[in-house]
């Protein structure tokens, strides 16, 4: 794919829109899929390599316009159904083809608080994009109307244009709710229960809100002022934030219920334990988690070097294990980081690649070298036990293993050696144990995953779970997806529980 | 927001403050540590161990050396400041029972983390001998406090200024060979301090207990930046530790992964002195 510029490709919409303007609605389901999809225009890759600004610069209204145009309003909306917070899709793009940015936003904020996250890193293409009935006409899941990229627009164009409306809040119910983690689980279930009337506290570990979208996510790919927008909305509605408190240590579990009194807990603290190789020399100066580096990176802000308390290593060459998104933003970080050559390191080929498409393109315009079929064996140190190369071994695949994939089988004797200083491990996380290790009575399964029924109900009473502490390392949607279970239990326990305070009380009054 | 309401210096480069911290106070157990930043935009956050706490008042006492950017800064700080964000209390706390005898060795700043451990030994009957080592006299700190705690109290100093003209291994070793070995040993101090205490009592078979105070971002198990190899196992010292089995421990890649960051760290506490110092100047 070669690059085009904003100004190019702003200048194509504009030529087009003037052609399908006034057929908008006229237009015939053929004639719409013979509409030139939109690309999203990007930073140069050779000046964003240097920065960290976003990738992404977004559609422009013109764009914007004749991407919805694509849209089919099928009738059956198979898009909606992957969408785990079931946004009606067909609805708010129609609004977009009108030209009706702000009924757009209404009809996305029915259901979701944070569509400039959602925009940004859902994976779209095996979501709603993967049922769109434009991409199946053109047998090609690329080509399918660009959903979440038109859910950015419309949360940007809000935002830019101070559009912003709180969600209305029911009156106070006197009940308490505590959710452990700000998150993307954490956000929604404070959301959902604030607009019952509930009274909500979050508690964070970290001085900053959002979890792993702060920590994690980088800058180039959701910006720092997005998560603070969003958070924001919370704080207005009314969202009671508890930094620097880490619920197991500063105050158990169990105290929030017996001694604070709050009516419910919602715990999504994350899969935040990085998981290692188990190879010789992983723990030699040089070999960092995709967790640490990133956050010393993204929230302690190690890259504005000059400005910045907490250091970050400065590498030459990088080697990066692991082929998810995480692995991708690691690499890109190390780029802008100062890094001449940034290896990705990963034992099966491009297709079995976790990481979304859009991302291993993205990395690879910036620089980033793909090793596929290899893995590392040992990563080899100097007398200061800091790293100076890594043994790496080729791979060839095999028969398909039960994920579906085809299992990647070590070649005999085809050891070598690769020259690097840092080798950044992205190979994915366990659960947080802090909760487990503090709060005995919960049940968790043998990886620490909390346990939890359909409801998103723990075995503790009045204690719900979810997001990756229940699923494992997954993504922001599917956490938000479960926040939103959670949250709708929570309200339906508390409504309950408040009726049959009622009746309790009346039949006092009787 | 806590706030820093006492401070004391106690030697050089050592101060003594109390924090507001009534929650911290009223969960933190013997073994536990805080971390602080002194500013949460661009601050570094670092772990320090907790000295003691109160709960009726609401606070807890930190003891730090200065030694980088930040310990610099909070160092500065004055009675009635805010620390910014101040997290706590973190790390698994230190196994208490009746073990018998119990050498607790601390050097240098370790007296500061040993002394709730010592006291909470002593309180459930222990015979606690303290082994206090310091480069010299004025670097002593908590004499009196732990003079207080000890059945035994033995104090080293490199240079003979003060007590035994000795490194702590030496009455250490003396204590493994007399005829009734000590039951547990716990080392607090230098990490090449804690590596020949371990080295030390090895051949003596008597369990060392050694509390790591490795480099952290997070402090929840989810940086994994202060990983440590335990028995040729990686784990990580704020969720599983910070205390472990001396003999296990890898004490030279742990050190090499402490000085990390050295030549960055210094430069910046260079940059951070001249300017305050500069500053200072330019008020008078």
């Amino acid at each position: 794919m070669s690059y085009h510029s904003l100004e190019e490709l702003s200048a194509q919409a504009k030529e087009l829109i003037v052609e399908y303007v006034d057929k908008c609605d006229s237009l015939k389901p053929k004639e719409r899929t013979q509409i030139p999809a939109q690309e999203m225009p990007t930073q140069d890759p050779l000046i964003r390599r240097t920065n960290l600004e976003e990738v992404a610069i977004g559609f422009s209204e013109d764009q914007a316009r004749i991407e919805a145009m694509r849209c089919l309003q099928c009738v059956k909306k198979n898009c909606v159904q992957d969408c785990p917070v079931n946004i009606d899709i067909p609805a708010f793009v129609n609004k977009i083809a009108h030209g009706d940015f702000e009924g757009a936003a209404q009809i996305i904020k029915q259901t979701t608080l944070l569509p400039a996250i959602c925009g940004r890193v859902c994976p779209q293409e095996t979501q709603c994009q993967l049922h769109c009935a434009v991409g199946k006409a053109l047998k090609d899941v690329e080509k399918s109307v660009a959903i979440g990229r038109l859910e950015r627009f419309i949360a940007d164009w809000e935002r830019k244009n101070g559009k912003k409306v709180l969600p209305k809040i029911k009156p106070p119910t006197g009940k308490k709710i505590a959710v452990v983690g700000s998150g993307p689980a954490g956000l929604v279930v404070a959301a959902d229960c604030k607009r019952e009337g509930h009274h909500v506290t979050i508690f964070e570990a970290f001085h900053r809100l959002g979890g792993v979208l702060r920590y994690g996510i980088p800058e180039f790919r959701l910006p720092n002022d997005i998560i603070d927008h969003e958070i924001e909305t919370l704080s207005q509605m009314g969202v009671e934030i508890k930094t620097n408190f880490v619920v197991g240590r500063t105050r158990k579990l169990i105290d929030l219920i017996e001694k604070d009194k709050y009516d419910a807990v919602f715990v999504g603290t994350g899969a935040g334990l990085p998981m290692f190789m188990g190879i010789e020399g992983e723990n030699l100066v040089g070999v960092f988690s995709a967790n640490e580096y990133l956050t010393r990176a993204n929230l302690m802000r190690a890259f504005e070097k000059e400005k910045a308390d907490t250091p970050i290593i400065s590498s030459k060459k990088v080697a990066v294990l692991g082929g998810g998104n995480v692995a991708m933003d690691s690499a890109r970080m190390a780029k802008r980081l100062g890094a001449d050559n940034v290896y990705v390191i990963y034992r099966r080929t491009e297709n079995e690649m976790p990481a979304r498409k859009e991302e291993a393109v993205h990395a690879k315009e910036e620089g980033i070298e793909f090793h596929f079929l290899e893995n590392a064996k040992r990563i080899i140190g100097d007398e200061h036990g800091c790293v100076t190369g890594m043994e790496c071994v080729r791979f060839e695949l095999g028969e398909p293993d039960e994920s579906g994939r085809r299992r990647p089988v070590e070649i005999k004797s085809s050891e070598f050696i690769v020259d690097v200083d840092t080798v950044i491990v992205a190979i994915g996380n366990g659960s947080n144990p802090l909760i487990s290790q503090t709060t005995p009575q919960i049940q968790v399964n043998k990886w620490g995953n909390v346990l939890v029924d359909k409801t998103q109900k723990t075995s503790l009473d009045k204690v719900f779970a979810g997001g990756d502490i229940v699923l494992g390392a997954a993504t922001v949607i599917l956490a938000m997806g479960e926040g939103r279970r959670a949250a709708a239990s929570i309200n339906s326990m508390l409504a309950l529980e408040r009726e049959t305070e009622k009746a309790v009380k009346n039949s006092y009054a009787l | 927001m806590n706030k820093i309401i006492y401070k004391e210096q106690l030697s050089k480069d050592v101060f003594l403050m109390g924090i507001d911290a009534p929650l911290i106070a009223e969960e933190r157990q013997p073994g536990q540590f805080i971390i602080l930043q002194t500013d949460d935009d661009y601050g570094e956050r670092i772990p320090l161990t907790i000295a003691d706490a109160d709960i009726e008042e609401g606070s807890i006492t930190i003891i730090f050396q200065v030694v980088g950017k930040t310990t610099t800064e909070l160092s500065l700080m004055e009675v009635g400041d805010y620390l910014p964000a101040f997290v706590g209390p973190l790390g698994k706390p230190t196994h208490i029972k009746n073990f018998g005898h119990v050498v607790c060795v601390a050097g240098g700043i370790g007296v500061a983390p040993m002394h709730p451990i010592a006291q909470a030994l002593k309180k459930v009957g222990n015979f606690v001998t303290i082994i206090i080592g310091a480069r010299t006299k004025d670097l002593l700190i908590l004499e009196n406090k732990m003079k207080n705690i000890a059945d035994e109290l033995i104090i080293c100093t490199d240079d003979g200024s003060y007590g035994r003209k000795a490194l702590v291994t030496e009455p250490l070793k003396e204590l493994c060979e007399r005829n009734k070995k000590p039951e547990m040993v716990i080392a607090i101090g230098p990490p090449v301090m804690m590596k020949y205490c371990s080295i030390t009592t090895k051949p003596y078979e008597v369990f060392t207990q050694v509390s790591l105070n490795t480099i952290m971002v997070d402090g929840t198990g989810m940086c994994g930046g202060c990983r440590v190899s335990i028995n040729n196992e990686t784990k990580f010292v704020c969720v599983d530790g910070p205390e472990f089995d001396g003999h296990q421990v890898d004490f030279d890649n742990m050190i090499a992964r402490l000085n990390s960051y050295k030549n960055i760290e210094r430069q910046k506490q260079k940059c951070f002195v001249e300017k305050t110092f500069k500053a200072k100047e330019g008020v008078l």
